[in-house]
């Protein structure tokens, strides 16, 4: 083929945007696909009267609900915990929460430190110069000085307590837990040409001020400006390969469903944790017959998710709301192993503020705190903007079986077999899931929340999705190396949280975008010799 | 997909049993005309489901929903509630999400209504010196050699 680009990045999200930025000052031709389109901030929920309704709709996070042309179905009734996302540039960025913690130092070495699963082949200090550029490119509101977490040097300063996180950070001080107002990415000054949050508080259904870095916005805008082009509305098919066993380029069906052809020099995929395994297993040929890159049989074992125990109940004054970006502080008081606890690793509280009315009132409802007739009215004004809450995202540990495969059945708008999801909660989740409900219980009774609802795992909580195409130096054991190469197509790269070795206990997409950053540079620093 | 009249009739009666009006907190029921009016407008993909609910609830009433008394199509509308099941929980969210976005209602509950964008919220720093007490803990994460 005569077209050949330079750089063909496949998924235009928080981990493709990074990477298409770095490479962009290599003046390489640098092309992304994105299934996707680009969305309309003036279009988000926010700017409209049903904002609450729109989550339930067009904006759910699950694409099975949301179910656009763009989204791909994901056949997962054999997982507890649901996969959400976003399809379009910018990717699950769109919806995100933007808490934005990384992981810590001990998180790349649990196998060293509490003998089970894998240490990664990298450690923080890699990935330190990493996190800080990704902080200043997505732009991170945060306050210098936690004691739980490793030094950083936000760029803006935190988002006000409000009265949620007034009345839980001194819940939490009589309790003698860690609490620190959370780093975001929600811009809390005028900044990189990105308004300041004005607390729409629907940051997990786009944001319409463009306060909230999705990469879209952050990350795209740069990367275009500097040669990279972006092609949307164009679905990968499969990645091809040559006589030589290298990756000669993707077929995919354009904007008007026509297959194409695009050959490259270099692939980089960054389609998420499903999406990923997805396309390699896919790509299938008489050359890789189980799946590109999949001699190990790790392509798509070891999914990782945060299984996540919401936990909310109901003070007796009026708080935030919705009137604010929904997440507020981070404890890591049960971050670290302690195993007197029961279980191995450990997990991040993210607390979070309130909701809307009638996201209040659905909820109420389906937990039958809702009467219908004439006592609705007192009991709804008695809770509606009176909740207080958190999520406690606990570490999933790597395990074969939990597993992403093809569908035999289920295929999207092109034709192309879906992801099957099969995963089980382990014994060490579920006695850390156990663990963090009592303790969320006795924080929120500490803040004074009564009528305490639990839901855990949270059903619709599948927004982390790890492990899937692992990194390793043992190609046996791993998919790709320790600088995000696989281990059996030389010029074939994996940059999303598939790449993860284990899933930490917190938000992971700092440290997805730091690992793209990170790989990005050890191409650059290694062209002459990348494909030996 | 549109609501037949009985499906209609049905969603506007069980609307009001669920959220009756008040005349204390000076709000309409959920079966005012210009609430159902906006379900039946912007029932989009819940369609189906709700029209699944609305005669799911005519069935156990033995045909004709609006043929029982008052009473009787509490005891239904509870019964079928309470075996749960998406149909009857789609029918109650498009039944809340149209009564709490109601200019009047949101108004009564002392917000103020329509969209959030441009307007947006104050949100109030809150009291940052509860932190100093965190600032003086010894650090907290592991540091592998
Ligand atoms: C509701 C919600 C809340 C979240 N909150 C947080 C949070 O607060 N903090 C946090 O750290 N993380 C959060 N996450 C997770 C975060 O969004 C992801 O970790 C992050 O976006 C993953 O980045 P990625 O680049 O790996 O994948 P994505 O951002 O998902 O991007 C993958 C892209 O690849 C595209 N793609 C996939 N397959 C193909 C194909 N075959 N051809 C072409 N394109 C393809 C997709 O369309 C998509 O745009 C949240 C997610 C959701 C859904
Ligand atoms: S709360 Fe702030 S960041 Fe979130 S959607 Fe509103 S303006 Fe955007």
């Amino acid at each position: 083929m005569k077209d050949i680009v330079d750089v063909l990045i496949i998924g235009a999200g928080a981990a493709g945007a990074a990477m298409a930025w770095s490479l962009a000052e290599t003046k390489m031709r640098i092309v992304c696909l994105e299934q996707g389109g680009w969305t309309n901030p003036a279009a988000y929920p926010t700017t409209g009267r049903d904002w609450e309704a729109r989550v339930h709709g067009d904006f759910h996070a699950s694409p099975n609900v949301r179910g656009r042309p763009e989204d791909y179905p994901v056949s997962e009734a054999n997982s507890p915990i649901k996969v959400v996302n976003f399809n379009g540039v910018g990717g699950s960025t769109i919806l995100y929460a933007a808490h934005f913690p990384r992981l810590q130092p001990s998180d790349f070495r649990v196998r060293s430190l509490d003998g089970v699963a894998e240490d990664w082949p990298i450690d923080y200090a890699t990935l330190a110069p990493w996190f800080a550029e990704n902080d200043r490119m997505m732009g991170v509101s945060g306050l210098r000085g936690d004691p739980a977490s490793p030094p950083s040097d936000p760029t803006m300063p935190p988002l006000p307590l409000g009265r949620s996180g007034a009345r839980l950070g001194a819940a939490m001080n009589r309790l003698g837990w860690h609490w620190w107002p959370s780093d975001t990415t929600v811009a809390t000054t005028d900044y990189e040409g990105r308004g300041r949050c004005i607390n729409l508080g629907l940051c997990v259904s786009g944001c319409a001020q463009g306060a909230k870095s999705s990469t879209d916005i952050s990350y795209w805008p740069v990367a275009r400006r500097a040669g990279v082009e972006v092609r949307t509305h164009c679905r990968v098919r499969e990645i091809t390969t040559n006589a030589q066993g290298m990756a000669s380029g993707v077929v995919y069906y354009d904007a008007e469903g026509i297959e194409r052809f695009q050959a490259a020099e270099v692939v980089v995929v960054a389609c998420n944790g499903v999406g990923t395994p997805r396309l390699l297993l896919n790509s299938a040929s008489g050359r890789f017959a189980n799946g590109l890159a999949n001699s190990s049989g790790q392509v798509g074992r070891n999914l990782m998710f945060h299984p996540c125990a919401n936990v909310y109940g109901y003070v007796d004054a009026v708080l935030d709301a919705n009137r604010a970006p929904p997440l507020c502080l981070w404890s890591k008081e049960f971050y670290e192993t302690d195993a007197s606890r029961g279980f191995l690793r450990g997990y991040m509280m993210q607390f979070i503020r309130g909701t809307g009315p009638v996201s209040e009132a659905i909820q109420m409802e389906a937990k039958g705190l809702l009467p219908w007739g004439a006592a609705h009215h007192e009991e709804f004004r008695r809770r509606n903007g009176h909740r207080i809450g958190l999520n406690a995202l606990c570490e999933d540990l790597p395990e074969a079986h939990n597993r992403v495969t093809l569908d035999d059945v289920l295929k999207d708008s092109h034709g192309i077999p879906a992801p099957r999801i099969d995963y089980t909660i382990s014994a060490n989740s579920q006695r850390m899931m156990d663990h963090a409900v009592a303790r969320a219980r006795d924080v929120l009774g500490e803040a004074g929340a009564t009528d305490i609802c639990v839901n855990a795992p949270f059903t619709y909580g599948g927004w982390h999705l790890l492990g899937t195409a692992r990194m390793g130096n043992d190609p046996e054991q791993s998919v790709v190396n320790s600088w995000g190469r696989c281990h059996d197509v030389k010029n074939l790269f994996i940059v999303d949280g598939s790449i993860f070795v284990t899933a930490g206990g917190c938000n992971p997409t700092s440290t997805i975008q730091a690992l793209a950053l990170y790989i990005a540079d050890q191409m650059k620093q290694r062209l002459s010799t990348l494909f030996d | 997909m549109t609501l037949s009249s009985t499906q209609l009739q049905t969603l506007r009666l069980v609307a009001g049993l669920m959220v009756p009006a008040s005349s204390g907190y000076g709000v309409p029921g959920a079966d005012d005309p210009a609430i159902v009016a906006d379900m039946e407008a912007t029932l989009g993909r819940d369609a189906a489901a709700v029209a699944a609910a609305l005669d799911a609830l005519s069935l156990r009433a033995g045909g004709v929903f609006a043929a029982l008394n008052p009473e009787a199509r509490m005891d239904v509308a509870l019964a079928l509630r309470a075996e749960g099941g998406a149909a009857m929980a789609t029918l109650a969210r498009v039944v809340l999400q149209c009564y709490y976005r109601d200019a009047r209602v949101v108004r009564s509950l002392g917000i103020e209504a329509g969209a959030p964008f441009p307007r947006g919220h104050v949100l109030e720093q809150g009291d940052w010196s509860l932190l100093e007490e965190v600032k003086g803990r010894a650090p907290g994460w592991r540091a592998p050699s």
